[in-house]
């Protein structure tokens, strides 16, 4: 039997076709998943790797092309359609029930026909897990959770249902190096068991230690499939961007480094009550960047925000030396306004592009002034020099735009980021902070934005840099601060620091409770 | 194996959004869907009362262009509900869902009317105007100010804290009816100095109305000035956009908040000013008569754009005038004018779904796929 079933398809597309307005998210896609196969997809942010998983898991629906399963041709128009096609799909975002326990989890949202029986189930979870290999007790609540077994629990509920075809959206995004390799364990697991993975990923690496074959899409085109083992980085790379380009980034010393931010002790609670920075301490010094790693929701976002004056501490202090007066000046406890009053350079590239940075609905020329406007006396707005700096930033860092009256949010990611950390850099900063600068940007406006904070590095700007990526904080940092559920674990060089140090680092915190 | 799966269908219609329009094309799409309108209610019409709809939409159109008065009268309730309509676009703008329009607008009426009653006969008449307008004006303002503090201070919500004011305004203008009774047990406050004309707006070049019109003209161009190039209809545009931006780079949401309801209202009072002392005279619970709601209309039909605004208030108020000529004139219930309104608005309305979106069918999806 297995020999017959396993010539044809698990899945396959042909000439499959999506559009949103103008935008072709896909075109003309031809894609062959075999049983007991790991596929990725491999493509730069925007390239169309979600709407055409989309598109299999009954989400979108295709404009044009044909979808087979098992050699038959189907129409998947809901994620019910994919369900009874034995699809899967764990989204980036998890949609789970807090309050309600993995099985609770699992089980919800079955059909009627099964008999709900919580016992019975649990025993079936603990089934699955033992059989692939996962770490989870089918009786915690999702609340308690980190968020690897959340995403755990979300591959379990697809294996439950019979899924014989599960696709990952980025599920290494979120994980340690240490989760990631687990995670792949359980993957292998599943190949071996015959099922058919596809797996959504930029990161290179992973596409080579974990798939039997690469699918490249570029620009939502096609661009075709190559085994793994036959492959390497800078042939992908090629692939995915259509052009060769090095891969390093550049690292010069510090140049008179001196201390122009402190942080002492900082505590802060959110507004739910949490404790989001315990006791964090740490300086910042001009002519470096200082990187800070951690699990995602770690205290980044806060600790950037208490610098910025965006967010109240319930204790501690944030000193900055002021090179032109040599002044100390207390930033804790101040507004933004109040800050910049003090002469203080502090540009901020936050996470949330669109909805902290910019203003979506504006156009570049509008989003330039808010740094801005208030200069001069007049009531009235002064649109011209905010024009010439939008113009300037769209020539200098090759801004993809109709022109300086488009409104931001129809740019691509990379475009709205560089209209950001554009306007950040041209306020002249001695400070300078970015979150997450190049998430969801493409290689070329990744290492348009690294080569820009090296610039502000060594114009003896303090850089502090929130990454995500391992790789990229031990390449481009200085000095990396790893913090772990809000407590700093750490500071390493960054120049003879390992990826496996930091993981561990990275974890440190709540390292007690895991195996 | 494969006869488990259930066979599925594909979608009979499928949706998707379109790419920026060319101009001429939203028009179109527009102007059909106003001519669909005119058929469908013209349909209802000849169904439910046997006549000829043309002569029932000829009708509408006298009623509003028959005589030179018919025409000051549509440019005067065009005025006043612009006004209004203006007064609530610098809240909506930021995002604070101002349904007190009704209610700031009765207030500054409530201002109107004592100014003129109390101090009639003490002041000479030119400032007995500039009183009752200025009074007017704050308390409007107040009346905007009161759900903006909350909201700003507790986040309470602006929707029900603006509906609530405007039952406290009217409960208020009942109150001031029995004080303001005149004649004794009428029952209503009459028209106030009716032999003085203490505190009325005057006539410009014989018009009774154009004063109001020109005012309303002038706060037009202000609104649009303010919103479009001063950095306080900056500030608002951002705070409205983003509460996060505006806090990143600086901006007090609280006193944006406060300030930009203060205009707000304001404004609603300068309308309430021109309906006491410009236009009637006199002030009842039905002053306003709703308009502070279908002010709302009229700002987002226009997208918050002030001089769209001016087509969008004179379509409501031809529409009411022109369901009322033809509901006098057939001698029908007054509910028939209101469906053929409903049915007009509905489909200008609607038809901005096909401005924005386009839909295939299954068929001719099909097609291009076989090929």
């Amino acid at each position: 039997m297995s020999q017959q079933i396993s010539a044809v398809p698990a899945i396959e597309l042909r000439g499959v076709t999506k559009r949103f307005g103008s935008v072709v998210a896909n075109r003309n896609v031809n894609l062959t998943v075999h049983k007991g196969e790991i596929l990725s997809i491999l493509g730069e942010n925007g390239s169309g790797k979600t709407t055409l998983m989309n598109m299999i898991s009954g989400i979108y629906f295709p404009d044009e092309g044909e979808i087979f399963i098992n050699g038959e041709p189907a129409v998947i128009a809901s994620p019910k359609d994919a369900f009874d096609y034995k699809i899967g799909m764990i989204h980036q975002h998890f949609k789970l029930v807090d309050v309600f326990s993995a099985t609770e989890n699992i089980v919800l949202g079955l059909g009627k026909a099964e008999k709900y029986d919580l016992k019975d189930a649990e025993e079936r979870v603990v089934e699955i897990s033992q059989r692939y290999g996962f770490e989870v007790d089918p009786k915690k609540k999702i609340y308690t959770m980190a968020v690897s077994e959340k995403q755990t629990v979300e591959i379990i509920k697809v294996l439950y249902r019979g899924a014989d075809i599960l696709i990952l959206d980025e599920p290494t995004a979120v994980l340690t190096p240490q989760e990631t390799q687990k995670l792949f364990a359980v993957l292998r697991r599943m190949r071996e068991d015959g099922k058919s993975i596809i797996i959504i990923t930029h990161k290179l690496h992973e596409v080579l230690s974990l798939s039997d074959r690469v699918a490249v899409l570029r620009k939502g085109e096609y661009i075709g499939t190559v085994e793994t083992a036959k492959t390497n980085e800078s042939e992908l790379t090629e692939m995915m961007v259509g052009k060769k380009i090095s891969l390093n980034i550049e690292r010069s010393e510090p140049k008179d480094p001196q201390v122009r931010l402190e942080v002492h002790h900082v505590d802060c609670t959110n507004r739910q009550g949490t404790l989001v920075l315990d006791d964090v301490s740490f300086s910042v010094n001009s002519g470096e960047i200082l990187g800070i790693a951690g699990i995602a929701g770690s205290g980044q976002r806060e600790l950037l925000e208490v610098i910025a004056g965006l967010q109240k501490t319930d204790s501690g202090a944030v000193l900055y030396h002021n090179p032109k007066t040599g002044n100390v000046d207390l930033l804790q406890g101040k507004t933004p306004l109040q800050i910049r009053e003090l002469g203080v350079r502090l540009s901020f590239v936050p996470e949330d592009r669109l909805g902290m940075g910019l203003v979506g609905n504006m156009d570049i020329t509008d989003n330039m002034m808010l740094r801005s406007y208030r200069k001069g006396k007049s009531a009235f707005l002064e649109r011209k020099a905010p024009k010439n700096l939008a113009e300037q930033i769209i020539e200098e860092l090759e801004v993809v735009t109709p022109g300086t009256t488009t409104p931001v949010r129809r740019l691509s990611g990379g475009n709205v980021q560089k209209v950001l950390v554009g306007r950040e850099i041209a306020a002249s900063p001695t400070v300078l902070m970015a979150a997450y600068p190049v998430r969801g940007l493409d290689i070329n406006s990744s290492y348009t934005i690294y080569n820009l904070l090296n610039q502000q590095k060594e114009q003896g700007v303090a850089v502090i840099f929130v990454g995500e990526d391992l790789d990229v904080l031990l390449e481009l940092c200085d000095r990396i601060l790893v913090i772990g559920g809000g407590k700093v674990t750490g500071v390493v060089d960054g120049r003879t620091a390992t990826k496996e140090q930091v993981g561990l680092l990275m974890t440190k915190s709540e390292g007690g409770e895991q195996a | 194996m494969s006869q488990a799966i259930k066979k599925h269908h594909e979608p009979l219609i499928h949706i998707t959004k379109r790419d920026q329009m060319v101009w001429w094309k939203g028009w179109l799409i527009r102007a059909i869907a106003i001519l669909a309108a005119l058929v469908v209610s013209g349909g209802v019409i000849m169904l439910l009362t046997g006549l000829n709809p043309i002569s029932v939409y000829a009708e509408m159109v006298d009623g509003n262009f028959g005589s030179s008065r018919k025409l000051w009268m549509l440019l005067q309730k065009t005025a006043i509900l612009l006004c209004i309509a203006l007064a609530v676009t610098p809240a909506f703008k930021m995002k604070f869902w101002n349904c007190g329009g009704e209610g700031q607008t009765l207030a500054g009426c409530i201002a109107a009317a004592a100014c003129m009653i109390h101090l009639g006969d003490s002041m000479p008449g030119w400032l007995l105007i500039l009183v009752t307008f200025v009074m007017s004006v704050c308390a409007g303002a107040l009346w905007g100010v009161i759900p903006a503090f909350f909201k700003a201070r507790y986040n309470t919500n602006e929707t029900l804290f603006t509906l609530m004011m405007n039952y406290v305004a009217i409960q208020l203008v009942e109150v001031l009816e029995v004080l303001w009774e005149n004649p004794k047990n009428s029952g209503t406050v009459g028209v106030i100095n009716r032999n003085s004309q203490a505190g009325w707006l005057p006539d410009l070049f014989g018009q009774r109305y154009l004063l109001n019109i020109l005012i309303v003209a002038a706060v037009c161009i202000l609104v649009y000035v303010y919103l479009k190039h001063s950095k306080q209809g900056y500030e608002v545009s951002v705070v409205g956009e983003s509460q996060n931006t505006a806090r990143y780079v600086g901006i007090d949401v609280k006193k944006v908040i406060v300030r930009t309801m203060i205009v707000s209202g304001a404004i609603c009072g300068l309308a309430g000013f021109l309906l006491v002392s410009g236009t009637g005279h006199t002030i009842g619970p039905n002053t306003v008569g709703g308009q502070g709601f279908t002010a709302m209309m009229v700002s987002w039909m226009a997208k918050f754009n002030p001089i769209v605004m001016i087509l969008t208030s004179g379509l409501i108020i031809f529409l009411q005038q022109g369901a009322t000529a033809i509901a006098t004139t057939f001698r029908l219930h007054d509910s028939l004018a209101d469906i053929v309104t409903g049915i007009i608005l509905f489909f200008i309305i609607g038809c901005e779904f096909f401005i924005q979106y386009q839909i295939h069918f299954r068929r001719s999806r099909k097609e291009g796929v076989e090929k």
